[in-house]
């Protein structure tokens, strides 16, 4: 017995790589969370829309329930939570459904440029209907002042949507702030909270959010479930439907429900309400010291906010070494870079170019992003891994050695290709 | 996305990384790519003035694996060869040897500029002329 708990012990001990540190991007779904699924996808499988027997009732009980603790974790009522696909589709509802119903109010939306694509290009395809958007410019830390939301409004303002945390730097916005500056106004406020939600308190009343989005699967739930919050009170807000169908959802988002998407996603939602403080205070100690170890490397900076940001994250720069190359010599971890070669476009990440980062910290960059499961173990790999990474990378860098010896990068005649 | 194991093995194992002294006429340099666009290479070749071969190449690269693993390799195939002979290098080459995926044929054209770069920097040493721009780059 003694023996066997020893085994059990050391297999605890032994660490699984690769190392996951891209939180930002996805989460693990909490075996606690897959356990509540399961039933609903083999015995209470019924249509929740069914209203006529007990496999229908089975499975609205459980939709009902997972409303109830999703509207907990965020101080809503049950009635003002529309189940979508995720947050892009969350997204893309508040967005188009507010245009098209409060078209007659006016066609002026503000946001930000470090929204997500899900915003950005929401709003892009707006503009093509009409709408004139207003994109706000963060400063060098990645944060929007009020002064700037205020001076943007307009008589024909009908919606600002600001996100809540950024998925590339963390950053906070300071949303209570700027939505009682909406209100004020009689604007309505949208966030995208995808990030936060689950990992920061967010409560809908005292936030003074009038419509927001949200997704399981950055909090421990599983994919294709996702969040509209559209209050109902004070004031009852309405978003033309995108899709046409069976009326689901308050007639605002058709379709028949997700039923074990909703359950998992209801149970992430309490086990994040109960644990979210045991959770925070573990992982800021783990992100803050990954984060000081990093930074006592030489040119080595933090980007955007260290005090507005959520817990889990950080995004660090190693100047003259390139992104994609560093997350080549640490394949033992995964995280994600600002780097052009690991997107599609070849463009740098276009949230860092908007803090004023050069081109070429952009493409030095690292997101960190850390969850419930990551352990200290892991996280002093990660140290060791990317310091040698670092070091080895930049005795191969010719801009490392131009920087040793003094020369400007800046005053170099470099060739484009 | 995957990388080809010749990649990896001269991303792990980079050949001829290091500086030629950049000072010497029969040290060529070429130094290719911007910072913003997240390629740097830094390519050098030393030649022996009677034969006209290259004796040693060295590289320092600041990019992502496959520039990395390019320019490595286009010093193992400089070395021993004529100043002649290295122009011939194509990038289509590089792109073959590394199994280089169509996203990062830039690599390997950069690598092709840092190799004329360098021989022209020689030759401009020796007081012959640069050989013309050739913008035929498949």
């Amino acid at each position: 017995m003694v023996l066997l708990l020893q085994i059990r012990i050391n297999l605890n001990k032994i660490m699984k790589l690769p190392v996951y540190l891209d939180n930002n991007a996805t989460t693990k779904v909490d075996p606690r969370v897959l356990d509540a699924m399961i039933p609903y996808f083999t015995e209470d499988f019924g249509n929740a829309a069914s209203r006529n027997h007990p496999f229908g009732w089975k499975a609205e009980e459980g939709v009902d329930y997972a409303r109830e603790q999703i509207a907990a974790l965020i101080g809503a009522n049950e009635k003002e939570i529309i189940f979508t696909s995720g947050a892009t589709e969350s997204n893309n509802l508040a967005l188009k459904g507010v245009f098209e119903m409060y078209a007659e109010k006016g066609r002026h939306i503000i946001t930000a440029v470090t929204e997500h694509k899900a915003i950005l290009d929401t709003c892009k395809h707006l503009e093509k209907q009409g709408a004139e958007i207003t994109y706000l410019h963060p400063a060098e830390n990645g944060l929007l002042t009020i002064a700037q939301v205020e001076e943007a409004i307009r008589p024909d303002t009908i919606l600002v949507t600001i996100m809540f945390g950024n998925n590339e730097i963390g950053v906070l916005q300071p949303i209570r702030e700027i939505a009682a500056l909406c209100k004020k106004h009689g604007v309505l406020f949208h966030s995208d909270a995808t990030q936060a939600v689950g990992k920061i308190p967010v409560d809908v009343v005292a936030d003074n959010i009038d419509l927001m989005s949200f997704t399981a699967h950055k909090m421990y739930g599983p994919k294709g479930i996702g969040v509209l919050y559209v209050r109902r009170k004070n004031p009852r807000v309405k978003v033309t439907a995108q899709m046409d169908g069976g009326g689901h959802e308050r007639g605002m988002r058709s379709g028949t429900l997700n039923v074990p998407g909703i359950v998992g996603l209801g149970k992430a939602a309490e086990l994040a309400r109960i644990e979210m403080d045991s959770d925070t205070q573990r992982i800021i100690k783990m992100r803050d010291r990954l984060e000081n170890a990093l930074l006592t490397m030489e040119e080595s900076y933090l980007n955007g906010s260290k005090e507005h940001r959520l817990p889990h994250t950080t995004n660090i720069s190693f100047k003259y070494v390139e992104g994609e190359g560093l997350m080549m010599a640490i394949k033992d971890i995964a995280v994600s870079s600002g780097s052009a070669c690991t997107s599609a476009s070849l463009e740098p990440s276009y949230v860092l170019k908007s803090l004023g980062l050069d081109d070429e910290l952009a493409h030095s960059s690292l997101r960190f992003g850390l969850s419930r499961y990551t352990t200290d173990e892991e996280i002093d790999f990660t140290i060791k891994c990317v310091t040698d990474a670092v070091n080895r990378l930049r005795e191969m860098s010719p801009l490392w050695e131009m920087f040793k010896e003094g020369i400007d990068l800046k005053s170099v005649q470099w060739t484009e290709h | 996305m995957a990388y080809s194991e010749k990649v990896i093995d001269h991303y792990s194992n980079p050949r001829n990384v290091g500086t030629l002294d950049k000072g010497s006429p029969n040290v060529g340099t070429g130094l290719v790519g911007a910072p913003e666009c997240g390629d740097v290479m830094r390519l050098q070749i030393q030649v022996n003035p009677e034969t006209g071969v290259i004796e040693d190449a060295r590289f320092k690269t600041f990019g992502c694996g496959s520039a990395i693993a390019s320019s490595s390799l286009a010093t193992e195939w400089l070395k021993g060869k004529s100043v002649d002979q290295a122009l011939t290098i194509d990038n289509m080459d590089i792109v073959e040897e590394l199994a280089l995926p169509p996203v990062k044929i830039h690599c390997s054209v950069l690598a092709e500029d840092a190799i004329r770069a360098a021989i022209n920097d020689y030759r401009v040493k020796q007081g012959l002329e640069p050989i013309a721009e050739e913008k035929s780059h498949h």
